[in-house]
């Protein structure tokens, strides 16, 4: 069995965002990347699947910038095969990463898929979803159990109020979410084979895909800095500023 | 020119100059230190013990002897990735990164740039691992900062040599399985190794220490040991046999400083930050600000001359004199710092709760071992003007 890991570099989660002063979007000159942790999750998985004998080979695919070669070398460190960037200075959008999958899947022919449920960057939760449905498969998301059998994998999913098993056919799609597992970190011999280890860089001219983004984002804002509390003198000077002034009660 | 942003706690970007694996060895380095060393550190340090399966650990994560060669255990990095391992290791705590030197540099090295390659087939590997754990006996009771006076001597006796002396200070010798011991052999210092079991060798904890309480420290006694000829270094002789060793360390130590200088800056930076008196945060005095300026700059400074350092021995093209520099600078600069920040936290600074404390009981050790800010004065005083002024 192959399972295919899709991995993105984002902003690391240490590092406080700024907005551009443009409005067009966050800074990213000079911060720290890194990979998307729940990207991180799904690595370990496929690893660990592969490490129950259950899969073969675990194939690492980014795309985006060149840069996001050294997210790929982050997952062959901690265990992955091998890595393809599919590489693009425009901005791709979910669609655009999920019909790109698409194209890298046809290739590469996994018998699984796995991603984060979301980019810490956007938050979209958009691109697994998307690509079960243009490969029509079965998707499993919010994963925080995944079990594979013969043919098939059993995926406790986290939903609200609770938890839902599901068995869905492989070929699928899971996204992967927080408890699912704790990702290791890359052993250092580990991290020095990870330079021989394989990296195909696709230009994403070459793929045939339009990835025109369908969404124009007008204007990105910090969000609103906290005012301070007061203090009341009286329980009816609370209720009053809670009738009137919050509107809450 | 659109307005370059300033990264308050990196602003030499010293992220941006190292490469790819160099990032990724460095994450690694923080995030096993971060997990596997801080929850431990507290207790450690109260009970003045040493969890000795931090070697294993270690070990399993590949920083022991990091630098050395695959078929020997280690992974084949560079002095870079060695200086970012100590660093990190030292921000959780100097006992700790103490361990990790001792190992790497004092052990690991000479037995692979002194040993036979039968020794280094037998040590080596399980070093590696933390399987065994080794000590180096240079100091003795009566011989710190001038080693040549060491009165540790080797006979020759049939098949080996007969050591007797005793060495003082020695990290990790109560648990060591291997000690790689200089001694005189007709006047000549050359190196040993020694196994624990051996007749006639001993090693006792130092109780008492107010420094590097969570690593262990001790003596060496040997009465007539006798140790193999397979045994002894056969790839050098005399001072440079420890000296050559001591540089891997103290290199190692000037990247350490640094780590320890920074978590007593940043943990001063929360707190002066949070801690509100007078009705505003202690941060918003201007002498708290200068205090963090000071630190900052120095830190900065430090860790820029550091990976210059490295990138020098990295192209095999470092005098010595210059790891004197960079050690004695960022060991004094970081006890500095730490002194500061304690302060900086009031009273709650003499908590082992706020960890800078701790710090500073431990680079009062880390200023004066492996040469001490003095000594390292002399050899750069001797440097620049030609005159030896030890004695």
């Amino acid at each position: 069995m192959k399972i295919l890991v899709a991995v993105k570099r984002v902003l690391d989660y240490n590092v406080k965002a700024r907005v551009k002063a443009d409005k067009s979007g966050v800074d990213l000159s000079n911060v720290k990347m890194s990979m998307n942790p729940f990207d991180e999750i799904a690595v370990e998985e496929a690893l660990r699947i592969s490490e129950a004998g259950k899969a073969d080979e675990v194939v690492a695919v980014s795309l985006g910038v060149s840069q996001a070669q050294e997210t790929l070398r982050t997952a062959m460190a901690m265990g992955a095969d091998r890595g393809i960037l599919v590489e693009s200075d425009a901005e791709l959008q979910p669609l655009a990463v999920a019909k790109l999958l698409k194209h890298v899947i046809e290739k590469e022919q996994p018998d699984l898929v796995l991603l984060g449920k979301q980019a810490i960057d956007d938050d979209s939760n958009q691109t697994g979803q998307m690509l079960a449905a243009l490969m029509d498969w079965p998707q499993a998301t919010f994963a925080s159990k995944v079990e594979v059998g013969e043919g098939k994998a059993q995926v406790t999913r986290e939903i609200d109020g609770g938890l839902e098993t599901i068995e869905v056919t492989l070929p699928a799609v899971i996204t992967t979410d927080l408890r699912l597992n704790e990702p290791r970190y890359a052993k250092l011999p580990n991290i020095m084979k990870a330079k021989k280890k394989p990296l195909d860089v696709i230009p994403v001219a070459d793929t045939g895909v339009d990835v025109t983004p369908r969404l124009e984002v007008l204007e990105v804002n910090e969000p609103q800095a906290r005012s301070a509390g007061i203090k009341v003198s009286s329980v009816d000077e609370l209720v009053d500023k809670l009738k009137n002034e919050a509107k809450v009660i | 020119m659109s307005k370059v942003a300033f990264d308050w706690q990196d602003p030499f970007r010293l992220d941006e100059q190292l490469s790819e694996e160099e990032r990724m060895i460095a994450a690694t380095a923080r995030e096993h230190c971060q997990s596997k060393l801080m929850p431990r550190v507290q207790e450690a340090n109260r009970r003045e013990h040493f969890h000795r399966e931090i070697m294993n650990e270690f070990g399993e994560t590949g920083l022991l002897g990091a630098t050395l060669p695959e078929q020997y255990g280690g992974a084949g990095v560079n002095h870079v990735s060695y200086g970012l391992i100590a660093r990190e290791v030292e921000r959780v705590d100097s006992g700790y990164r103490s361990a990790l030197s001792v190992q790497s540099s004092l052990v690991m090295h000479p037995i692979y740039a002194y040993g036979s390659e039968e020794q280094r087939m037998k040590y080596l590997p399980r070093l590696a691992s933390g399987e065994w754990v080794g000590c180096f006996g240079l100091t003795e009771p009566d011989a710190g900062s001038d080693p040549a006076s060491m009165k540790t001597r080797a006979v020759a006796s049939d098949g080996g040599y007969v050591l007797n002396g005793s060495k003082m200070w020695i990290t990790n010798s109560p648990i060591a399985d291997v000690m790689v011991v200089w001694a005189k052999l007709d006047d000549v210092i050359r190196g040993f190794i020694l196994e624990r079991g051996m007749p006639g060798l001993s090693a006792s904890k130092i109780e008492g220490k107010f420094s590097l309480r969570a690593s262990i420290t001790g003596d060496i006694g040997m009465n007539d040991v006798f140790v193999p000829e397979e045994n002894l270094l056969p790839g050098v002789t005399g001072l440079k046999g420890p000296f050559g060793c001591l540089n891997k360390a103290r290199f190692g130590i000037a990247w350490g400083a640094m780590g320890a200088a920074e978590f007593c800056w940043q943990q001063a930076r929360n707190y002066t930050l949070e801690r509100q008196q007078f009705g505003r945060p202690l941060a918003a005095t201007q002498l708290v600000q200068k205090k963090l300026a000071d630190m900052q700059t120095e830190i900065a400074l430090g860790l820029q001359g550091c990976l210059r350092l490295a990138r020098m021995i990295d192209d095999n093209n470092c005098p010595v004199e210059l790891i004197s520099l960079m050690k004695r600078n960022n060991c004094g600069k970081a006890l500095d710092i730490a002194r500061v920040a304690r302060d900086m936290h009031g009273g709650n600074g003499i908590s082992d709760e706020y960890h800078v404390i701790r710090h500073v009981m431990n680079l009062e050790a880390v200023n004066t071992y492996e040469g001490t800010h003095d000594v390292h004065a002399l050899i750069l005083g001797r440097a620049q003007t030609g005159l030896q002024a030890f004695f």
